[in-house]
């Protein structure tokens, strides 16, 4: 599908916090979030989300991602941790295992968006968080529209993207489209 | 078996075409093709005689219809009228990500077809 078929909000969403930054989770946890290419190597990145993607529940697989088997994890990523596109990672303090990862794939002049969060680490504010993060890099390094499609029956996903900003643009199919303008003047400066 | 097979024109279809005429071959069922403009089609003109061609040069007998106006609709009531045992499409495209996105026809078909529907991906 072209840009040319989406409707972007008016309005930019934000502001939003840029990495690298840590927040302290609803559980305690201290998890730091690493942009890769700049906080963090994309090699690294790509060994470490194939640890994280390896122990991903599949009932939280969307739309056919992430792959199930280990070198088509691996494929994928590599695809998606490419120069153009903005990656954020989430790492827990305590392990220093990847626990999420949010990415900004290139769409023409848009930017489509992703986000997984390994279950131990859902309903904490992990994906809030990262999901703002991922948006404040985006909008400090150029990108300014951004698109995705999450099941309708994903409530929460939903209810995460709606509270960040972005909103639906189409209607009659299996999944929501949903849209965000972003400002790069209105990042926040400090996390 | 009496096979109905949709045809549009993104690359999802041609995918379809491909994989049914393969199979054809070797299963000896009785297809019928539909066109159908899902707004990638140059014209359906041109889809018809993409898939004829299609259809001779795998050496698969095969008849090739239209569908004119609202394809989900138009394919589900050709499946009911003409007696079809199943309906065959293209089984959605992935999105920069790696999404699979399955089209309206394909959306509309799979809730709509009262015969099994094969989304081939």
């Amino acid at each position: 599908m072209s840009d040319g078929e989406r409707e972007f909000p008016d309005e930019p969403a934000g502001p939003f916090p840029t990495p690298p930054r840590e927040a302290v989770d609803d559980e305690r946890r201290t998890i730091r979030y690493r942009a890769v290419g700049t906080d963090l190597g994309r090699e690294t990145a790509g060994s470490t989300l194939v640890d994280m993607y390896r122990a991903f529940d599949p009932a939280d697989r969307a739309q056919g991602i992430p792959p199930s088997t280990e070198p088509a994890i691996a494929d994928w990523l590599d695809a998606i941790l490419t120069d153009d596109a903005r990656n954020v990672v989430a790492f827990a303090d305590a392990t220093d295992a990847a626990v999420g990862h949010a990415t900004l794939v290139p769409d023409g002049e848009v930017y489509e968006l992703a986000i997984f969060v390994l279950q131990a680490y859902q309903g904490a504010g992990v994906g809030t968080e990262l999901l703002r993060t991922a948006l404040g890099h985006g909008a400090a390094t150029g990108v300014d529209r951004v698109w995705l499609t999450v099941e309708r029956w994903n409530g929460p996903a939903v209810a995460l993207y709606r509270k960040t900003g972005f909103e639906t643009d189409e209607a009659g199919s299996f999944e929501l489209e949903m849209c965000l303008r972003l400002a790069p003047s209105q990042t926040e400066s400090t996390g | 078996m009496k096979l109905l097979l949709g045809v549009g024109g993104r690359t999802e279809s041609a995918r379809a075409l491909e994989r049914t005429l393969s199979r054809t071959r070797e299963t000896g069922d009785d297809l019928t093709v539909a066109v159908f403009d899902d707004g990638d089609a140059a014209s359906l003109d041109e889809l018809e005689a993409r898939v004829r061609d299609a259809l001779v040069s795998r050496g698969v007998d095969g008849e090739v219809r239209r569908v004119e106006h609202d394809a989900g609709s138009g394919i589900v009531e050709l499946a009911e009228r003409e007696g079809f045992d199943r309906i065959v499409l293209g089984g959605g495209e992935r999105s920069p990500m790696g999404k699979v996105q399955v089209g309206a026809v394909a959306q509309y078909v799979v809730v709509n077809a009262p015969v099994t529907v094969t989304l081939v991906r």
